[in-house]
């Protein structure tokens, strides 16, 4: 408040109150004066308001008090007596020591001036009244959608009201849709241009209360007709709510009788249509509760895209990104591979910045396209307790990590692994009820999903707490199944990886749910598609765990780069185990054998020279890479080993898309291409070329060349 | 365009106060002290709001608002009333006569804004 503003006050309050004096005293001598009483009510009330504007919050308390008897006086129900003029006379002296003192509250005297009054018209309210504050519109957390109907009357611009100005009020409170009713406009003969013949119905969706709804026609409440009712409420936890249906919507506004509408309801249109056709109502109804109908579906719609917080973007679209980022990738590799050649270190400085923004860029582009597992882990809820049902099992899920993200397309392929494995872990791990309790389990069996980032890779690991993996059981299946030999030496961990073998399964009798002994191969494959790997705990009588290692993304990769002739190939980091040099003697040796010693244990030696159909003749000192494809170790013979490279995937035309043993190819800094090595591919293409039986064993070309 | 306002208050103080407020919201503002004062300069000062007071001396705000929707120029103007808590009747009467709103006193400068832009747009 400007001091000017309240000297202004000071000053104009000193005037009246010296008026009042003199009306006062004269009053004394004239108590019936119905002039000089007005008059003393009106300077009481001036400095009742004024006080209030102006920051004298305990003068205009006092005032009301006094204003509140010197209207009954006013009204002729109080006399004016020589009592009621002293005491006036005192609050009056009392307001002027208030005004000097600028004071905020009554003080004992101003109190006894307030009882006095009070005890004149017999009220015994202890405390003085208060002023009320204006009551803030209250902001509901809930979203309530209102139909509200304004038919404002023809003579409202009488009033100097702009009905319009209320429509945008009510437009600033939320989501609305506003509909103007013209039907009752008159022909132009009967028409008069002052009058308001328009009406309006407005659909707002708004946190605000039915209060602050009507606060905003506060002015025109006699003026109008206006309902306001509530007809949808948005509760945020809902998914798949619907808004009702047109039909439902006019029933709702008595605009159509339920006979009618189940008259026209046999007929086969749009309802609408065949409202109008019917003639039971007019367009305008309709075209009103259609209005709605979109409003609140639109409203809906809002809720349901919001409810993630996040922005759609077409996949393509975020495709054609990480596309860019690769060759940005690509570009940028090569600019640092230039810095470093050439002796500028300005340049040096340039491309080490541009290096450090594009791993920002590229990590920022991945994580866009990262999805938390839970959304994948929410689905298996049903699975679980459906399958625990039909076994008569008791089962319960319990998830951890919902929040660690992974790459979309990764979540997308491991569903069906999931189903697999929980599945398993329901029919072979967790055991019967009774059996349960027997062995001092808890009756209810226990399975547990779990997600969590270990270094460029996902863990997750799905353990239940059942009966565990007998390896010797492992073994024995897989020996009568042909699978391995019987006199063949097995680690634990190669019994517990058995289960992986297609056509494996421990199961004596074939369940609905499990026990084909086509799930746990699949599981294999579809994880190595994915360049992940599986790991396979067990004790028995406590439980299982199966991890899955998964990359985070499938479109960057890890890679070797290696080299075969002039050729250059990137095998995925992920799958190497370690590389060794080989003589030229062991070389031929593992050549003519297809196989290789290592540290005493013979692998499978695949020469990619001879695979890929390579001319040339390998060096001198052979490179071999060892990698962990299809549950075993290989050899991968090279000429070159250069480095580690990170690969941009670049996925193969589809002329070249099913060349087997290539899943892709990636440009080098210096623009040439590498084709990405699919090792499992090419070890299985390998396998099937010599078809041997088991690790170990001696393959059947060896033994035939031998 | 800028929109015009005139303040009609015998109060001098509040008068100067509320054409203060108006005037630092961006308003032109032309004060009068009572309906007759206002109906005289109103002949000069096209005003697009009236704000005034119920009570005062020559004519009162609901004199004035009656003369003002009898005047082809004025008819369709808001005329706000400032009143108190205790003159519900009066009120009333005030919109009867015309009356577009009111502000009830007393208020702060903020609120005399929203109810100024409330009709006013």
């Amino acid at each position: 408040m400007e001091d000017r503003h309240v000297k202004a006050f000071k000053e104009e309050s000193y005037d009246i109150l010296a008026e009042l004096e003199s009306l006062l005293l004269e009053l004394e001598e004239n108590p019936k004066d119905a002039t000089l009483i007005d008059r003393v009510f009106g300077a009481m009330h001036t400095i009742k308001g004024s006080g209030a504007m102006f920051g004298f919050d305990a003068i205009s308390d006092f005032t009301h008090e006094i204003e509140t008897v010197l209207d009954m006086v006013r009204d002729g129900i109080l006399p004016v007596t020589s009592g009621l003029v002293r005491l006036t006379l005192s609050a009056r002296d009392k307001i002027l020591e208030m005004l000097d003192s600028g004071t905020q509250s009554l003080d004992k005297e101003a109190r006894a001036i307030v009882a006095g009054f009070r005890d004149l018209i017999g009220n015994d309210e202890s405390e003085i009244k208060e002023e009320s504050e204006e009551p803030e519109p209250v902001e509901t957390t809930l979203r309530i959608t209102y139909r509200i109907l304004f038919k404002p009357n023809t003579d409202i611009f009488t009033t100097g009201t702009n009905p319009l100005l209320l429509l945008s009020e009510l437009k600033a409170m939320g989501e609305c849709t506003i509909v103007a009713r013209t039907n009752e406009i008159p022909p132009l003969a009967e028409y008069n241009p002052e009058a308001c013949y328009v009406s309006w119905e407005i659909i707002l969706t708004t946190n605000c209360d039915e209060n602050a709804i009507r606060d905003v026609f506060i002015f025109v409440e006699d003026n109008c007709e206006l309902s306001i009712e509530k007809i949808f409420e948005h509760d945020s936890g809902a998914e798949s709510e619907d808004y009702k249906r047109l039909g439902e919507i006019l029933l709702d506004r008595g605009a159509v009788t339920p006979e009618a509408l189940n008259n026209v309801l046999n007929k086969h249109k749009f309802l609408g249509e065949r409202l109008l056709e019917s003639k039971v109502i007019s367009r305008e109804k309709i075209d009103a509760a259609l209005k709605e109908q979109e409003h609140v579906r639109k409203v809906l719609q809002k809720d349901r895209d919001m409810q993630v917080s996040s922005l759609r973007v077409d996949a393509a679209k975020l495709d054609s990104l990480v596309d860019l980022v690769g060759e940005l990738v690509t570009v940028q590799a090569r600019l640092s591979q230039k810095a470093s050649g050439d002796n500028d270190p300005e340049l040096q400085l340039i491309a080490e910045s541009v290096e450090r923004l594009t791993e920002e860029l590229r990590d920022n582009t991945m994580s866009i396209r990262m999805v938390p597992i839970g959304t994948l882990f929410s689905r298996f809820r049903r699975l679980v307790h459906d399958l625990a049902g039909e076994l008569g099992k008791e089962v319960q899920i319990v998830t951890d990590g919902a929040a660690t993200e992974l790459d979309k397309t990764v979540i997308d392929q491991l569903n069906e692994p999931l189903v697999h494995i929980i599945r398993n872990a329901i029919d072979h791990g967790i055991e019967q009820p009774a059996e349960r309790s027997s062995f001092g389990k808890p009756v209810k069996g226990t399975i547990h999903l779990a997600a969590e980032h270990a270094g460029a890779s996902v863990v997750i690991s799905i353990s239940d707490d059942g009966a565990g993996l007998a390896p010797e059981i492992l073994k024995a299946k897989a020996v009568e199944k042909g699978l391995i030999a019987a006199d063949q030496e097995l680690s634990e961990d190669e019994c517990y990886s058995l289960i992986l073998r297609p056509g494996f399964t421990t199961s004596t009798e074939v369940t609905d749910v499990s026990g084909r002994g086509v799930g746990m191969d699949v599981v294999k494959r579809s994880i190595d598609s994915l360049r992940g790997t599986i790991g396979i705990t067990s004790s028995k009588g406590i439980g299982t765990t199966i991890s899955l290692r998964l990359p985070l993304t499938l479109a960057i990769i890890d890679g070797l780069l290696v080299s075969v002739g002039q050729d250059l190939f990137v095998i995925p980091l992920a799958v190497i185990d370690e590389c060794v040099e080989l003589s030229k003697e062991e070389s031929i040796q593992s050549r003519e054998r297809s196989m290789m010693t290592f540290r005493g244990q013979v692998h499978p030696y695949v020469s990619l020279r001879h695979v890929l159909g390579i001319g040339g003749v390998a060096p001198a000192i052979e490179k071999v890479v060892l990698v962990n494809a299809l549950g075993k170790r290989t050899g991968f013979s090279v000429d070159k080993v250069i480095g580690q490279h990170q690969t941009v995937i670049k996925t193969l035309s589809k002329v070249l898309g099913n060349v087997e043993g290539i899943s892709g190819a990636t440009i080098l800094g210096d623009g040439t291409v590498a084709l990405i090595l699919d090792v499992n591919q090419l070890v299985k293409a390998e396998r099937s070329d010599i078809q041997y039986k088991a690790q170990g064993a001696m393959p059947r070309r060896v033994e035939m060349t031998a | 365009m800028t929109k015009r306002i005139i303040t009609v208050e015998d109060s001098t103080s509040l008068r100067e106060m509320i054409s203060f407020t108006l005037s630092e919201a961006g308003y032109e503002v032309a004060q009068a002290e009572d309906g007759q004062d206002a109906l005289d300069k109103l002949t000069e000062f096209k005003a697009d709001l009236v704000i005034t007071d119920l009570n005062m001396p020559k004519m009162n705000g609901i004199e004035l608002t009656s003369s003002l929707r009898a005047n082809q120029m004025y008819r369709f103007i808001p005329i706000i009333f400032l009143t108190t808590e205790s003159q519900l009747q009066k009120k009333q009467a005030a919109k009867e006569a015309g009356a577009t709103g009111w502000i009830v006193k007393p208020f702060k400068p903020d609120q005399l804004l929203q109810v100024v832009r409330k009709v006013l747009g």
